[in-house]
């Protein structure tokens, strides 16, 4: 069984007890480069800790190259439910006070946010 | 009389049917039991005593009008991703702690019209991202059968508020297992329905085309009351299913004559547990006695692909469907940030647990340019040959069955660390909801004082087969009848 463990200075797996440095699918700009995409601030700490993961994980995802697909459909989502429609007319909705009730800021009815542009 | 909490849906029916017992009783010996045991069990993130003794007592005078369900007045606990008005819904998660939703979850609206009383909400892993409750940012809840384990998860506050007789019933939702591994870690019945069956609005959405939510029950007939109540289409989820809601009780015969049962052997390997695969194997001659036709050594064999497959998908719609959690229409917030991106960058890193972030950063990997193809699209791809293998199955077997979870409930923290560990725990449910396929979990068999769960598969709409296998095999068993000494 793959093992991985994980401290500050060092990364290995244990496999059949016999230890092994690990060239990493993704690096720590990888990381940082998802975390943007993703709009997700991540400390130094977590930047390692999700290269040596991800990597790990990503790795157990090759398995996956040895099904051959060729002309097979992919599926999105498992009931053959498609096109479901309603009729155009509009409906009571909630009311503004309920909906903005949870809003950390608001301001006259509307969610107030920081400036988005400098 | 005492220990009403004891008491399952139909014992509980009768009884305040012939007025020998009220709501309001029934609803304070749960209350009371929670107030003594959920200290150390942590199954409840809000308890609502007050709501709960107004839905009983409105319970006790429809009971007097006859215009009662077999619902009406039993208390009942519901997983904390499913909105109710008024009520903290919170996912187990710092992001929603403070959230109180404007409007109900279509299950909930289900279950107050015929009656239900609401005790509260339970714990779970955060965003229902996990195997253990142990990613709860709040505490992880405890297995009653032992409190140095986990009830596993992600519904586990839920199956341990049944198993303890916190409440008579309790709601889950299931991804990837996470209604039926906990209710095999806490010898409780779990059902995911088939995706579609139960309307999900009002579920936070973690999945989507995956998640399902289903009844925890103390027994078989009580599953399907459950089911019954809260299926059915509705017009605010339109992936919810047109078809009829059968009465699922009538499904309830304890013999299985001409039902046709394969065992698929990919099963039973990767990693189980001796004990498992005895007691399962014991069950399954038990389900021949009952009358099935019983194949073994079946194979499908891309089960091996699933859990990658899985842990593509799922990740992969939490990271679009979690993008909501911006900090500005609701939730945990860092408003004191003047920069907008930054505020939201700092509100996510704050608010979400780590194997949260894990997911969010695997899936928005996973559908990035250059890799969709690569994992998301091939992911895709692997489900369509999943699910024509079982369709295939289907095609021969009325059910399938296999153990719930390869081992018996394991320590808390033993897999918090190593998330590949922590995933094939899920092994034998996930590829359930890959296919979009019914699945109910039973007590099967004890290993050491730890429970062990056995799932009966089925083909679309065929919950009727399950409760049908599942209540045989129950009735001539006493698994079900076991408590955990708490």
């Amino acid at each position: 069984m793959l093992r991985l463990c994980y401290n500050k200075s060092a990364y290995y797996f244990i496999i059949s007890q016999s230890f092994y440095f690990y060239a990493m699918k993704l690096t720590r700009d990888d990381v940082k480069h998802i975390a943007l995409l993703a709009r997700l601030g991540l400390t130094d700490d977590d930047i390692d800790k999700f290269s040596v993961q991800l990597s790990v994980i990503l790795d157990n995802f090759e398995i996956l190259k040895k099904v051959d697909t060729t002309d097979i459909e992919p599926t999105a989502q498992s009931i053959a439910l498609k096109n479901v429609f309603r009729e155009d007319k509009s409906e009571q909705s909630y009311k503004a006070e309920d909906v903005l009730a949870n809003a950390p800021q608001q301001d006259d009815n509307y969610f107030k946010v920081q400036a988005v542009l400098e | 009389m005492t220990q009403l909490n004891r008491l399952t849906i139909s014992e509980a029916h009768k009884l305040l049917q012939k007025k020998e017992i009220s709501s309001v009783e029934l609803t304070q010996s749960c209350l009371e039991r929670i107030e003594k045991i959920d200290n150390s069990l942590r199954a409840c993130v809000s308890v609502c005593s007050d709501h709960a003794i107004s839905q009983a007592k409105k319970a006790d005078r429809s009971l007097s009008d006859k215009t009662s369900g077999p619902l009406t007045g039993i208390p009942v606990l519901i997983k904390d991703n499913m909105c109710t008005t008024g009520i903290r819904t919170t996912c187990s998660s710092k992001m929603l702690e403070n959230f109180i939703p404007p409007y109900n979850a279509t299950v909930v609206e289900k279950l107050n019209e015929e009656g239900a009383v609401i005790l509260g909400k339970t714990n779970m892993d955060e965003f229902a991202m996990g195997s253990s409750t142990e990613n709860s940012a709040f505490f992880p809840s405890r297995n009653p059968w032992d409190l140095e384990r986990v009830p596993g998860g992600s519904s586990g506050g839920s199956t341990v508020a049944v198993s303890a007789d916190e409440c008579i019933y309790a709601l889950g939702s299931d991804t990837g297992g996470s209604i039926r591994q906990p209710a095999g870690f806490c010898s409780v019945v779990g059902m995911k329905p088939t995706y579609g069956r139960v309307s999900r609005f009002g579920l936070v959405a973690f999945a989507s085309s995956l998640d399902q939510i289903g009844p925890i029950t103390k027994d078989v007939t009580d599953c399907a009351f459950v089911l019954k109540a809260i299926s059915g289409h509705d017009k605010r989820d339109s992936t919810s299913a047109p078809q009829q809601v059968p009465d699922y009780t009538s499904a309830l015969i304890p013999e299985l004559k001409n039902i046709r049962i394969g065992i698929p052997k990919e099963y039973f390997v990767q990693g189980i547990q001796d004990e498992v695969k005895e007691s399962i194997y014991s069950a399954i001659k038990k389900l021949e006695e009952l009358g099935a036709t019983v194949t073994r050594d079946i194979s499908l064999p891309h089960t091996e692909y699933a859990l990658a497959s899985y842990y593509i998908l799922a990740p992969s719609e939490a990271s679009a469907n979690l993008a909501r959690y911006d900090g500005f229409k609701y939730g945990f917030s860092h408003p004191e940030i003047s920069n907008m991106w930054e505020a939201m960058e700092q509100t996510r890193e704050h608010g979400f647990g780590a194997e949260v972030k894990r997911r969010i950063m695997l899936g928005t990997y996973a559908l990035s340019a250059g890799y969709y193809d690569a994992y998301y699209l091939k992911a895709q791809k692997i489900r369509t040959v999943i699910r024509q293998e079982f369709d295939e199955a289907f095609s021969k077997f009325d059910a399938l069955v296999t153990p719930t979870s390869p081992t018996v409930p394991f320590k808390i923290g033993e897999k918090v660390d190593d998330p590949i560990q922590m995933y094939l725990s899920d092994v034998c449910t996930l590829p359930i909801n890959i296919a979009g396929l019914p699945a109910i979990s039973i007590p099967a068999g004890f290993a050491g004082g730890l429970p062990i769960g056995m799932q009966i598969i089925g083909k679309p709409f065929s919950e009727e087969t399950l409760l049908r296998i599942a209540f045989a095999y129950e009735q001539a068993t006493e698994w079900h009848n076991r408590k955990p000494q708490i």
